[in-house]
């Protein structure tokens, strides 16, 4: 163990890339629209004792039903010849105030009920949420009807009417957030650190839910102030003489046809009211919503972005590679931000040969890998420069439908998790026909022959059988043989496999490797694969590259790499692992982090910690060189020569 | 053996469901630890190793009074952990503490460092405002962080980082066993030889006695001093790491070890297609590993084996009617 060194402080990077919720929510112009409206509303609403305005009680017979802009009543009179702009204003205020309250009231009790629900779980969840069914389970205006009917009417006990309308509303979403959060570690962290039940209720539980009361209270003010205004204009709410939305609205029932602004106007108020209100909760919902926040909103395209800058590198392709990928530049733009996931990285794969490039995470192996066929997200992904050849043809100027027609034929992926790579709602074999008949027209029978016969080519027993289960009902490495069957469906000449064991246990990792292994060789398919454990690279793979930041620091033969490495990053990696059968090994770790990849050195990226490092290594990027027997190193003092000039 | 034990787990099990649904039919139960007997001494590492669904991360939470044990006793410093659990988990959180797998998820992302490790030290310690600083201020420094870091949030750490902020958060209250359920699975490899270090020095540092939990049979091997092998809820060999790794007498223990990948070992061995674990909510009467097993007779299917020590070393136990014996590779 290195001596106790204070650790290794990374700035804080304060400017981050990702822009704030103020700005988001500014961006969105429909909800930045409701919110101009809304702020004018409640302005004048909350203005309305100073403003010049008539009493809006006092009746006049004598002017009664004036037209809008007539003199002195801007928007009228109604039947009794009250001032309707004067009526509007003070009604809004009424209307705005019970709706607000009331969604106060059922946001506090609701999520109250959710989260004793949600966290106590068991006897107490069950008796609370059948409460809360039966509830929901009456008409929402009948039981109002029937609670004002108990209360008698009146504003306030219409408020409380809706309030106990919508309390379930809010319990069952925040019982559902709750549920989920009170199972996670961090609950269980603060059990162990003595935390009584109530305090991990309202103190790490309640935080974590809050935006989600936030959001449903935004989604909710506009439906309160629209019930209030039924039950008003059912006579229920509001009592004359006192103005509101929904009792304006019923007064101007009976005159609708003989004086048709005493209705229309209020009518419009609450429209406009209800409007704002919900386009502003739309939009405060998608800038705090965490899985909208991730960028699910921006919905990426179907094939990543390419835009070569500069020279296309010279193609004259390797006739003994089928795939031969070069100078590949993959890059993300996040918020004005630029992150250099792979920074000019060339990769071949021969027939039936097993390339694995090894790397730490954020060290951009599989971003290569999902380069090729295009499968970056765009935006914020974009290929940036290089060029990828199938056998001579470049992937990157190739049109979408002939990408289309390769993914999954030519070249097939597999990935790490089966389970969420399957279609949980199928059968294997519904989805194993499908991927088959999306670039062989055959038929369903035939399609499903040929699916029996996939899979008992990864060697699943009883294939029959098995073309009818769910993917839930297969362990995890019978998943990963399904994914490997699919992949394996059209004769695919490269198989891209992204850290296909990583999840699986060591006896099952052990069987699908040496699957891999056994068909790569059977059909003479190349093999990209994708690992961060040198143990599976010596089980699997003919030639290694190691990625370091976006870039390869050393590429060579398995045997090679592991028993002389030249770079001193490879050597670290090598030895920071435990080795079964050596456990008096000292673990060399390596220390500090990766730099970041939107603010690489200017010279060599693991220069920061490498013991070897020199000026030098600084100064200037480091080109891959050659050490001959195809292995190649980008380090100016490689291992080799025993770092010395 | 299990005199002057810190820890003693005696025929534990562990059964998740069952009883009976409102009208009387009985309801499915899994039965996640079967039968579980170990001690861990005071000062030693006990490596607990196992695949996915052994039971063992189960048998971590029993032992932290997470979980209460539906059978059987286990005993921290000759008190009855699992009732002292029930009734007042803090006394015992004093002595037992937990490292947790995902470094991120055990962190509240809405809380600073700082409120994160004051936690343990306000309810399960006497500190007042100042010592509780300074104690802040020794943890940070034991997992080599440095104090600035207190007043962020976790998700300004890296994986590495936030484990052991999770290490100080375990060794805030100063206690004496501290259960670690796979603490470094989720980190990368060059962070992981970090925290392993880290934790290794600790030990030594605040004499402390570990229960380290993984999968990874290569960081088993590097930091235990003794090892349990589970498989679908039993311990099927255990004995010092020594011996298991290098002498295994149980098939499983064998299997484990060839399937394990190491750099330079070319030919993986590996079995036949079918590895599937036995249907946990009816677990058969005989050795679970029976369908998987190339030394099985008609005996193990008949009744779980008893866990024998062998007659040159009685602390290497192993669960097998069929034991490899001496000298076998």
């Amino acid at each position: 163990m290195t001596a106790v060194e204070s650790a290794p402080i990374q700035p804080a990077r304060k400017a981050s890339g990702r822009p704030s919720a103020t700005r988001l929510l500014l961006n969105n112009t429909l909800a930045t629209g409701g919110l101009v409206v809304l702020a004018a509303i409640v302005l004048i609403a909350l203005a309305a004792p100073i403003l010049p305005l008539a009493d809006p009680n006092v009746t006049a017979p004598a002017n009664r039903l004036l037209r809008p802009l007539s003199e002195g009543h801007l928007l009228g009179t109604d039947a009794l010849g009250r001032d309707i702009l004067s009526r509007l204003i003070w009604g809004t205020r009424v209307s705005l105030l019970v709706g607000i309250s009331a969604t106060l009231i059922a946001a506090f009790f609701g999520s109250l009920i959710g989260l004793v629900a949600g966290y106590a779980g068991g006897r107490i969840d069950t008796v609370l949420m059948r409460g809360i069914d039966m509830v929901m389970a009456f008409p929402y205006i009948l039981l109002a009807l029937a609670i004002v009917a108990v209360l008698g009417p009146g504003l306030l006990n219409a408020l409380y009417a809706i309030a106990i309308v919508n309390i379930p509303f809010f319990a069952r979403n925040i019982r559902g957030i709750t549920l989920g959060l009170a199972r996670r570690e961090f609950v269980d962290a603060a059990r162990l650190s003595g935390k009584s039940n109530a305090q991990i209720l309202f103190i790490e539980v309640l935080p974590n839910v809050l935006p989600v009361i936030v959001i449903t209270m935004s989604t909710t003010v506009g439906w309160m102030i629209l019930e209030t205004a039924g039950l008003s204009f059912l006579g229920l709410g509001a009592q004359p003489p006192q103005a509101d939305l929904g009792s304006m609205l019923g007064d101007g029932r009976k005159i609708l046809f003989t004086a048709p602004h005493v209705s229309i106007i209020p009518g419009l108020m609450i429209f406009v009211l209800v409007m704002s209100i919900n386009l502003l909760g739309d939009g405060v919902r998608d800038v705090l919503d965490p899985r909208l926040k991730s960028g699910a909103l921006s919905r990426p395209v179907a094939r990543t972005a390419v835009t070569r800058q500069g020279l296309v590198p010279d193609a004259a392709p390797d006739p003994a590679a089928v795939l031969d990928v070069r100078e590949l530049r993959t890059e993300f733009h996040i918020g004005g931000e630029v992150f250099k996931a792979v920074g000019g990285v060339d990769m071949r794969v021969g027939k039936g040969e097993c390339l694995g490039i090894v790397g730490e995470s954020g060290s951009g192996k599989s971003v290569s890998a999902m380069s090729i066929m295009g499968l970056v997200p765009t935006p914020p992904g974009r290929i940036t420069g290089g060029v990828a050849l199938l056998e001579g043809e470049d992937l990157f100027s190739a049109s979408d439908e002939r990408i289309r027609q390769l993914r999954g034929s030519a070249v097939s992926h597999v990935f790490q998790d089966p389970l969420s790579t399957l279609h949980p709602l199928f059968t294997v074999g519904d989805q194993l026909v499908e991927a088959i008949r999306a670039h062989e027209p055959v038929a369903k029978s035939a399609a499903r022959r040929k699916a029996e016969e996939l899979l008992r080519t990864v060697r699943i027993p009883n294939p029959a059988e098995r073309l009818k289960a769910y993917p839930h009902e297969l362990s995890g490495g019978m998943r990963q043989r399904v994914c490997i069957a699919m992949a394996l469906a059209h004769d695919a000449k490269v198989i891209i496999a992204d850290e296909p064991t990583t999840a699986l246990d060591v006896t099952v990792q052990a069987q699908v490797l040496s699957l891999l292994d056994t068909l790569r060789a059977e059909r003479d398919t190349g093999v990209l694969f994708i690992t961060h454990d040198f143990g599976v690279v010596s089980a699997i793979c003919d030639r290694v590259a190691v990625m370091y930041a976006g870039q390869f620091v050393e590429t060579g033969t398995t045997e090679q790499i592991l028993s002389s490495p030249a770079h001193p990053y490879t050597a670290k990696l090598i030895d920071c692992v435990p080795v079964l059968g050596e456990p008096d090994r000292r673990l060399d770790a390596i220390e500090g982090r990766p730099p970041m990849v939107n603010d690489l050195p200017k010279g060599c990226a693991f220069a920061p910690r490498c013991p070897r490092a020199r000026d030098t290594c600084r100064a200037a990027p480091i080109g891959l060189t050659e050490l001959g027997d195809g292995r190649t190193v980008r380090c100016l003092y490689p291992l080799t020569e025993d770092g010395d000039e | 053996m299990s005199e002057g034990a810190l820890l003693t787990i005696e025929g534990v099990d562990k059964t998740f469901g069952g009883g009976r649904t409102l009208f009387g039919q009985p309801r499915p139960a899994v039965h996640a630890v079967q039968d579980v007997s170990l001690d861990v001494q005071p000062g030693e590492t006990l490596g607990v190793v196992g695949e996915s669904g052994c039971g063992k991360s189960t048998l971590a939470r029993m032992i932290v009074g997470l979980d209460a044990p539906t059978g059987g006793r286990i005993t921290f410093d000759g008190r009855d952990l699992a009732a002292e659990a029930g009734r007042d988990l803090r006394r015992l959180s004093r002595d037992v503490q937990y490292v947790f797998q995902d470094p991120v998820a055990s962190l509240n992302p809405r809380k600073t460092i700082r409120t994160i490790l004051e936690a343990p030290l306000k309810h399960l310690t006497d500190l007042d405002a100042a010592g509780r600083r300074e104690r802040l201020e020794e943890l940070m420094g034991a997992v080599n962080l440095a104090p600035s870091f207190l007043d962020r949030y976790p998700h300004e750490f890296s994986g590495g980082q936030a484990q052991r902020i999770g290490v100080a958060r375990a060794l805030a209250a100063d206690p004496k066993l501290i259960v670690l359920d796979e603490p470094v699975s989720a980190l990368d490899v060059s962070v992981q030889a970090q925290v392993l270090n880290i934790l290794d020095g600790l030990k030594d540092r605040f004499g402390l006695t570990y229960v380290f939990i993984s999968h990874d049979l290569s960081v088993i091997e590097s930091v235990s001093d003794r090892v349990a092998v589970m498989y679908f809820g039993h311990v099927v060999e255990i004995g010092t790491s020594r011996s298991v790794f290098g002498r295994p007498r149980h098939p499983y223990t064998h299997l484990l070890l060839n399937s394990a990948p190491a750099p330079g070992r070319r030919s993986l061995s590996a079995e036949d297609a079918h590895t599937e674990l036995p249907d946990p909510y009816n677990p058969p009467p005989g050795c679970p590993f029976v369908p998987r097993c190339p030394r099985a007779t008609e005996i193990c299917s008949t009744a779980m084996p008893p866990l024998e020590g062998e007659a040159a070393d009685p602390g290497h136990r192993a669960a097998c009617y069929h034991p490899h014996e001496h000298g076998a590779p």
